[in-house]
């Protein structure tokens, strides 16, 4: 990959939470290096506690790496980079005593930009997600699939070029996740967004990403990287393709093994025993 | 409002209305039919005309002067404490566990059990009411602003944090409007506990106060203005009771 067209730069990065000998120890990641390519959508998946939300994380300066760096557009990270990063958690971050205006405006004010520019760039974000009608609502008055809408929004009205997502729809039905991810899908393809996408659904990966980053179990670390070569947007049919499913089965059966390890050793652990 | 709701409520206002009203004949007819002696139980006529007398006259100024001003003051400390040590712990999981089981063992100790000593250190006067009205408002106050500020739901000052804000920002815009409501009711909770121990701490050991005229009447054998004067400081903690929960809602919908 050209130096250039890198937006996102991961040199072995490892994490551990606490220390060495601690009972609170945890090696979360370990030595993991990732290009990410500009206007790229990229999935991570893998076990839970594999570090994929440590990962992301990292990525977005809300945590220092143990060792290794992160590099974003060529910038050393060090610390949240609002104008180039912005976030949307898994849930309950919008600010439930503020309408969802105000929720997007204030990332804008936190931000930095101009009053002249927030009402315009609020109404865009807001009209983008569909959720034109529901400006004025309160968060607690919204759906959860609404409410993402809101918080996608609120990201999106900061343009930054980076996008980290964090389990964005691991709170939804599935029926909620799925149009939520065809939206994303259309409005991603307009909006050449470089994007890291933390995940547990095999079907939500293969369905969001250009390339789908595999993490091996605790402590983790990409195993493999598997490429969805198909345009965005994607078509709703393209979930019911042979290629949809053919990759959502290699995906499985990565993921399977590592699935069992990690159950092995959290009932290890859970019968007295010392994980390995 | 459905109502059905509204309609509920109206039967219980009514149901309370009528209690109230109950209580008042039954009041009126232990004096006349059932010859309570008036010593113990004045006739609610008699203090009704004390009641007015007292207001037309103004004799209630001294002593309202006095207990309001220890109110005023004591609240005062206690809240700009309160919420200056609230927010310092609250900012802190450290200081958190130091602090909040401590004071939420001191809150549970009857401090007025100290009022002795706070009239030996500070006298007679208003200073060991304001002293003591402080000290038992401060501790609500301060433990409410402990737990408005200490336990704000993180995931809202990560995102506060990964969209650049400022610690000012943080502090405008995400840390209060969270704490606000918790503080409000500690706030709600010091001024009621304030009110209570300074008009308690006149009726034991004062020279002024509403407090120490209902004692002094008492003890002059005076029942009905003396229950005049209940009334009245009844009718001032109700007062002063619905405009701090008006400042409270108002506080709440920002």
């Amino acid at each position: 990959m050209m130096p250039d067209q890198v937006a996102i730069r991961i040199n072995g990065v490892s994490h551990q939470f606490g220390q060495e000998g601690e009972a609170r120890h945890v090696r979360a990641l370990h030595d993991t290096s990732l290009d990410v390519a500009r206007g790229e959508l990229i999935c991570l998946i893998g076990p839970s506690g594999c570090g994929k939300s440590t990962l992301l994380n990292i990525i977005g300066g809300l945590l220092a790496p143990t060792s290794g760096s992160v590099e974003v557009s060529g910038k050393r990270v060090r610390g949240p980079m609002p104008r180039d990063i912005a976030f949307v958690f898994q849930e309950n971050a919008l600010f439930p005593w503020n309408t969802v205006f105000e929720n997007v405006n204030l990332g804008m004010v936190f931000q930095g930009v101009l009053l002249a520019a927030r009402e315009a760039r609020a109404r865009r974000a807001i009209e983008a997600v569909g959720l034109k009608d529901f400006a004025q609502h309160y968060p607690a008055q919204l759906s959860g699939g609404m409410r993402q809408r809101a918080a996608l929004a609120r990201a999106l009205s900061l343009e930054t070029g980076i996008l980290l997502m964090d389990e964005p729809f691991g709170a939804l039905d599935e029926q909620t996740r799925m149009i939520l991810g065809e939206d994303l899908s259309v409005l991603l393809s307009r909006a050449e967004k470089t994007i890291v996408f933390v995940t547990h659904s095999l079907g939500e990966a293969t369905f969001l990403a250009d390339r789908v980053a595999v993490f091996s179990a605790r402590p983790g670390t990409i195993k493999k990287i598997i490429t969805v070569d198909e345009p965005h947007p994607r078509r709703p049919d393209f979930v019911t393709s042979a290629k949809f499913t053919s990759i959502r089965n290699e995906l499985y059966a990565l993921l399977h093994d590592e699935i069992r390890k990690t159950m092995a050793e959290s009932s290890a652990s859970a019968a007295g025993g010392r994980a390995p | 409002m459905s109502g059905n709701q509204r309609e509920t409520r109206l039967a219980s206002r009514a149901v309370q209305v009528a209690f109230l009203i109950a209580l008042l004949v039954l009041w009126y007819l232990a004096t006349t039919r059932w010859r309570v002696s008036p010593l113990l139980l004045p006739n609610p006529l008699v203090v009704l005309r004390d009641f007015w007398s007292i207001l037309i006259t103004g004799e209630f100024i001294g002593d309202l002067r006095v207990t309001l001003t220890e109110f005023v003051s004591a609240f005062g400390i206690a809240a700009s404490l309160g919420l200056l040590f609230g927010y310092l712990i609250g900012r802190s999981q450290y200081r958190i566990q130091i602090f909040e089981p401590l004071f939420a063992g001191i809150y549970s100790v009857p401090i007025i059990l100290f009022l002795p000593l706070y009239v030996l250190l500070f006298g007679l006067g208003p200073a060991s009411k304001i002293a003591l009205g402080a000290t038992i408002g401060f501790f609500p106050i301060a433990l409410n602003t402990i737990a408005g500020f200490g336990y704000v739901d993180r995931t809202l000052v990560i995102a506060a944090n990964s969209m650049g804000a400022s610690d000012l920002q943080l502090f405008r815009y995400v840390l209060l409007p969270a704490a606000l409501p918790i503080i409000l009711t500690g706030m709600r909770m010091g001024f009621t506990v304030a009110l209570l121990s300074i008009i308690g701490s006149e009726t034991i050991a004062s020279l002024a106060g509403l407090g120490h005229r209902i004692v002094y009447l008492a003890e002059g054998m005076e029942m009905a203005p003396m229950f005049a004067y209940i009334a009245f400081v009844v009718a001032i903690a109700a007062i002063l009771n619905t405009l701090v929960s008006a400042l409270e809602s108002r506080g709440r919908r920002r």
